[in-house]
């Protein structure tokens, strides 16, 4: 089974990706293309539903059904493909997404886990390969931070943002 | 200047640690250099021809007095005795090992120094007018609002993997001294009708392969939407900016793809939808910045002319290597890294710790970094000047030739740098030999020459009087060469003369260029002026003149 860090902790995943194994009532996630594709099939899933954005897609364009999602991700093809940081923002400060955001693919690794928690991120699926306790140490490698976000940190913004 | 409380200090501690973390799993072989490199990156570390090179910060050029004598320190102990001073206000160590960069960095910390964010796909180090807060023309001084940007770009979660660098100068008098015109941002102080301080924001400038003057995006912004205004450009460039082609990933690509008016609506759109919640700069947090930077304790003084009497030698230094204060008694005084027959901008340990002690005890114990690849000891009482020039000469830091031909601004080249096609040291050595006649150098007046080993333009050759830039040519070095460029207050581009021309000749043709000014020149008439006259077609006529190679 898949572990994934959710929030400080490692759990194992209880969401299928598309593709993978998935059993009726499975909690499933699919690309937004496939979504769009056969929106009368995914929508009536009988599990819970998850989104799954590419660096390109527009998270405005989820905005009305964002209520029905329990989770989006997004994906990191690379670590230097830094898009998916402001659709994390986007998700969460503007479409007020509460559900699980989680980063995924290729691109998160443990040098990259405290900037997705500090964009709203608070599933991290990490790449293949990838050491889960170092990441979850990671996670606490600053306690300091210039700017709002969690996890929580001795924050400087507090006088920025007052 | 501005002193880290214990957030900034545990901050910078807490990146050390982490980057000693990553060099460790780096060199266990945990992490390819493939999976390395934009983390090194973003602490300022290239792998360069030979060794690695170390870019550390100066935020906006500014230096106490500690923090060059560590720069001394370090350079010697872990380097080879000497550093470089950029166009970007920089530091870079060309010989340091990287098993040692950590503990350079943790050295640093304890300045309150860093090299974070000097290099990689995120926001660089913040720039300014040498002359902030001394200069004479000021609206404002710029460099609270540079220590703000500071704080706020620094490990930004949202901007650290941006498409490609992003270069930010501030600017706060109406000539230009910051270059802001050729940065992704410039931001310009100004004030409203009630005299309140803001900015005019520009964006999309920019050198390297495609050289762009940048646009005004904003006539008045008001500064305590500075941050909630950065990030809506940089969040539009984030989401939008080019990523498939690295020469086509800067902001300037963008903003000229969608036209000016096109992405100012759409930075203005999602400005407006995110800065009700979006970080507002407090008056007080404002006010807690700039008291970092309040003008020093001056005495009270009269203005003197302090050459009067003097030598010729210390009257010529006094013309050109000093500049008038805001403040009547003082003088800013250049510290020349233009020596002839040194590296432009290099400066040894053993002068690094000179200046340290220098400006300890005649200038407020700070030194600035200056856009020219000089340093600068801005607060000095002119009844001192004389004993600094001595200080000065002593160290072959006197060469009486700021703002001439030979204060030329050039990149480390192909000598050191991996991505250069040319050298530009030798070439900066030819032309130092063929103007060595300082009474030559002071009829020619005001020249600015700008040379780059390659397109990425790090020696700003754009916007040089005379520029020069390196070329490979079946693995030769050819130099091309453009006149009538220019950085401050009259941004523009220069225009290639012709053909480009091989490395012996290179000190040759710029001297045909001067000499068809020197018979082209009203009275009085500066190079740049002359050229804007009469074009390029005469200077091209006596450039090639006697040239056979050029064909």
């Amino acid at each position: 089974m898949r572990r994934i860090l959710r929030r400080r902790e490692i759990v194992t995943d209880d969401w299928i990706h598309l593709g993978e194994d998935a059993a009726d009532g499975a909690a499933l996630i699919v690309p937004l293309a496939e979504l769009r594709k056969d929106p009368g099939r995914w929508w009536r899933w009988s599990g819970r539903l998850g989104v799954r954005l590419t660096p390109v897609d527009r998270v405005e364009e989820l905005a009305d059904e964002l209520p029905r999602l329990d989770l989006v991700a997004v994906e990191f093809p690379t670590p230097v493909d830094g898009r998916g940081y402001s659709q994390g923002r986007l998700l969460r400060e503007r479409l007020g997404f509460r559900g699980e955001l989680r980063a995924v693919g290729a691109g998160v690794r443990q040098d990259q886990v405290f900037l997705l928690a500090r964009c709203g991120f608070d599933a991290i699926e990490l790449a293949a390969g990838e050491d889960a306790d170092a990441a979850r140490g990671a996670l606490q490698r600053y306690d300091v931070a210039y700017q709002p976000g969690s996890p929580e940190t001795a924050i400087r913004w507090a006088r920025f943002f007052a | 200047m501005y002193q880290y409380d214990e957030l900034d200090q545990a901050f910078v501690d807490q990146r050390v640690a982490e980057f000693r973390d990553q060099t460790r799993r780096h060199l266990a072989g945990q992490l390819s250099e493939d999976e390395f490199r934009p983390l090194r990156l973003r602490n300022g570390l290239y792998i360069q021809r030979h060794a690695p090179m170390l870019r550390i910060a100066i935020p906006y050029g500014l230096l106490a007095s500690r923090q060059l004598a560590k720069l001394a320190d370090i350079a010697r102990r872990y380097d080879r005795g000497f550093g470089h001073f950029t166009t970007r206000q920089n530091l870079q160590l060309n010989w340091p090992r990287l098993p040692d960069v950590p503990d350079i960095l943790a050295e640093l910390a304890t300045v309150q120094m860093h090299a974070i964010q000097t290099s990689g796909n995120c926001v660089r180090n913040v720039t300014a007018d040498h002359l902030a807060g001394i200069a004479r023309d000021e609206i404002d001084d710029p460099r609270p609002y540079c220590e703000i940007i500071r704080q706020w770009a620094t490990l930004h979660p949202e901007f650290t993997y941006l498409p490609r660098k992003f270069k930010i100068a501030v600017t706060g008098s109406p000539e230009d001294r910051a270059a802001s015109e050729v940065h992704d941002i410039g931001l310009h102080l100004a004030r409203d009708a009630q005299g309140d301080i803001g900015f005019t924001v520009l964006v999309g400038g920019g050198l390297g392969r495609a050289p762009v003057i940048g646009q005004v995006i904003r006539d008045f912004l008001p500064l305590a939407d500075l941050l909630s205004y950065l990030e809506a450009i940089l969040r539009v460039y984030n989401r939008h900016g080019r990523r498939d082609n690295l020469n086509k990933a800067r902001i300037k690509v963008l903003v000229k793809s969608l036209g000016i008016a096109r992405f100012r609506e759409q930075v203005e759109a999602e400005w407006q939808l995110s800065r009700a919640s979006a970080a507002r700069l407090p008056a007080a947090e404002v006010e807690r910045v700039r008291g970092f930077f309040r003008p020093q304790p001056y005495e009270a003084l009269e203005d003197f002319d302090a050459s009067a009497g003097r030598e010729p030698a210390f009257q010529a230094w006094y013309r050109y290597n000093t500049r008038p204060h805001r403040v009547s008694g003082y003088r800013a005084v250049f510290v020349s890294l233009k020596a002839h027959g040194q590296n432009p901008g290099d400066m040894s340990c053993e002068q690094m710790e000179a200046v340290a002690a220098l400006a300890e005890r005649v200038s407020f114990g700070l030194i600035r970094a200056t856009h020219n690849q000089n340093l600068l000891l801005a607060d000095v009482r002119q009844s001192e000047l004389y004993d600094v020039w001595l200080e000065l000469e002593r160290h072959q830091l006197a060469m009486p030739n700021i703002g001439t031909l030979t204060d030329m601004i050039a990149c480390p080249g192909l000598d050191f740098c991996s991505l250069a096609n040319a050298g530009t040291l030798g070439v900066a050595k030819q032309i130092q030999e063929r103007f060595s006649d300082l009474d030559y150098l002071y009829d020619l007046g005001d020249i600015e020459i700008k040379m780059s080993g390659c397109m990425n333009a790090c020696g700003h050759h754009h916007v040089g009087h005379i520029g020069i830039l390196g070329v490979d040519k079946h693995g030769e070095e050819w130099y091309q060469i453009t006149l009538g460029g220019s950085a401050n207050g009259f941004t523009a581009l220069g225009e290639v003369i012709g053909p480009s021309v091989p490395k012996n000749e290179v000190a040759a043709t710029i001297e045909r260029i001067v000499e068809a000014y020197r018979g082209l020149r009203a009275e009085g008439e500066r190079f740049i002026d002359t050229f804007r006259r009469v074009g390029l077609t005469p200077f091209r006529e006596s450039a090639y003149a006697t040239h056979p190679a050029a064909a």
